[in-house]
């Protein structure tokens, strides 16, 4: 059978790729499209590791097939950095020593970003309960979830 | 995993006829996070996948003239949680509808993929049953409306006829007094499956329930509606007798399995705790209306 033909936007560039009707947005990721940044940890909604955003959404990549992408906006790890400039929640994750193995922490970091987007002052507890879905084996968790509110108050700081 | 089709309609006329023309080698796709799992571990093999998010009907909120809902059965859980009122009147639907899966998942499923995905464990369920809120289905022989403690006939399978496709929620307009809440017992305090699930939706006038409807998940091969539970409660003041009554017609309507997320003994004697538990926050929600 033909591959679909996918015209999407990726990190804000046009991009063009097919794949097969039951293959996965992360398969086309990490496949065609050459983006390994996001990870498959489980590839049944369970990890968190192939976190996007589509049309700025949080979504697993891999429940999600990548036909799906056609004329939207796919947000993914290898956006997030602008040029040689690290996003702030990059920084602060490598001065606070938010990751170990790595696995876990493109994903981390996506949904953390639309985590900020949607609320700039979250609590610890609503931390937590927005990353429940990004698991990670190395950490322990608490220093990601500081390092997240940290970004917020650097953020906030700035601001004003 | 060859030979699959995907096919995203904008209209629901052209995904009855596609769905219906490819019988039972087709699958729905709303959210995906129940099929692509079901895809990936070889239990499912879709011959044609129907996403059925492009059709407006199926993704929209609305608020009807009588001061209803109707929710498309493929909005997501987070789309719904970001509606100005219908968390404010439904306050219970939608504190079940967001306890499926992680914020990944809220951004995709949807409550009419835990519906037709016929688990007794689904969490969105009990709530609606407790609402009273009407499934829309439509297939080729044209549209019907059925009771959502109607749809599930047993784990993994609908009441819903060939080529039918579940396509919205309708819920009633509130009286004044009312409250809802849902509540599930989980080993942990987030992402995992319920060992049991209830579901309360009830009205207060002048401290009596005049009003109540009761519903169990994860007790029974499919979500029970729980009617000699909400007969206990209404025309009394939800005092500890009638709490009690309510509670005992829980157990009593358990008939749950032994599995490693509870027993048989265990799921039925929290259905009576939850019960308690689930009323008090209803009945106080009611009260601030």
């Amino acid at each position: 059978m033909a591959k679909l033909h996918v015209s999407t936007t990726i990190n804000g560039e046009p991009a063009e790729f097919l794949c097969e009707p039951y293959e996965t947005m992360l398969d086309a990721l990490r496949g065609p499209l050459g983006l390994t940044g996001s990870k498959e940890g489980c590839a049944s909604g369970d990890c968190g590791a192939c976190s996007i955003t589509l049309d700025d959404r949080l979504v697993c990549s891999c429940l999600m097939l990548a036909a799906e992408a056609e004329g939207r906006q796919v947000h993914t790890i290898e956006g997030m950095a602008q040029g040689d400039r690290l996003h702030p929640l990059q920084q602060k994750f490598l001065e606070m020593a938010a990751l170990q193995c790595g696995i876990c922490t493109s994903g981390m970091l996506i949904a953390s970003e639309a985590l900020l987007q949607k609320n700039p002052r979250p609590s610890e507890e609503e931390v937590r309960f927005w990353l429940a879905g990004n698991l990670c084996r190395c950490t322990g968790y608490d220093k990601i979830v500081r390092a997240v509110l940290e970004t917020a108050a650097d953020t906030r700081e700035a601001v004003q | 995993m060859t030979n699959i089709q995907y096919f995203a309609p904008r209209t629901l006329d052209e995904a009855i006829g596609a769905f219906a023309a490819a019988g039972s080698a087709a699958r729905i796709m709303a959210g995906g996070t129940d099929l692509l799992v079901q895809m990936r571990s070889g239990a499912v093999r879709p011959g044609l996948i129907v996403d059925i998010k492009k059709i407006a009907e199926m993704t929209g909120i609305e608020e009807t003239a009588n001061g209803g809902f109707r929710i498309g059965a493929a909005v997501p859980g987070a789309v719904l949680a970001e509606h100005a009122r219908f968390g404010k009147v439904w306050p219970g639907v939608l504190e079940a509808i967001n306890l499926i899966g992680s914020t990944q998942v809220q951004g995709r499923a949807s409550a009419g993929g835990n519906l037709c995905n016929g688990s007794p464990a689904g969490d969105s369920v009990p709530a609606m049953i407790a609402a009273g809120s009407i499934a829309t289905v439509h297939g080729p022989n044209g549209r019907r409306q059925m009771p959502v403690e109607e749809v599930p006939a047993g784990p993994g399978q609908t009441c819903l006829a060939p080529g039918e496709i579940l396509v919205s929620f309708t819920f009633p307009p509130r009286p004044f007094g009312s409250g809802d809440a849902y509540l599930r017992m989980i080993p942990r305090t987030e992402m995992d499956i319920a060992v049991v699930g209830c579901g309360v939706s009830l009205t207060l006038n002048d401290g009596i329930c005049t009003a109540a409807r009761v519903s169990l998940g994860a007790v029974a091969p499919t979500v029970l509606l729980v009617e000699a539970a909400a007969k206990a409660l209404i025309g009394t003041r939800l005092e500890t007798a009638a709490l009690d009554a309510a509670a005992e017609a829980c157990r009593a309507a358990c008939r749950p399995i032994d599995d490693k997320r509870g027993t048989i003994a265990y799921r039925t004697k929290v259905a009576g705790v939850l019960l308690k538990r689930t009323v008090a926050i209803a009945a106080q929600r009611a009260g601030g209306n």
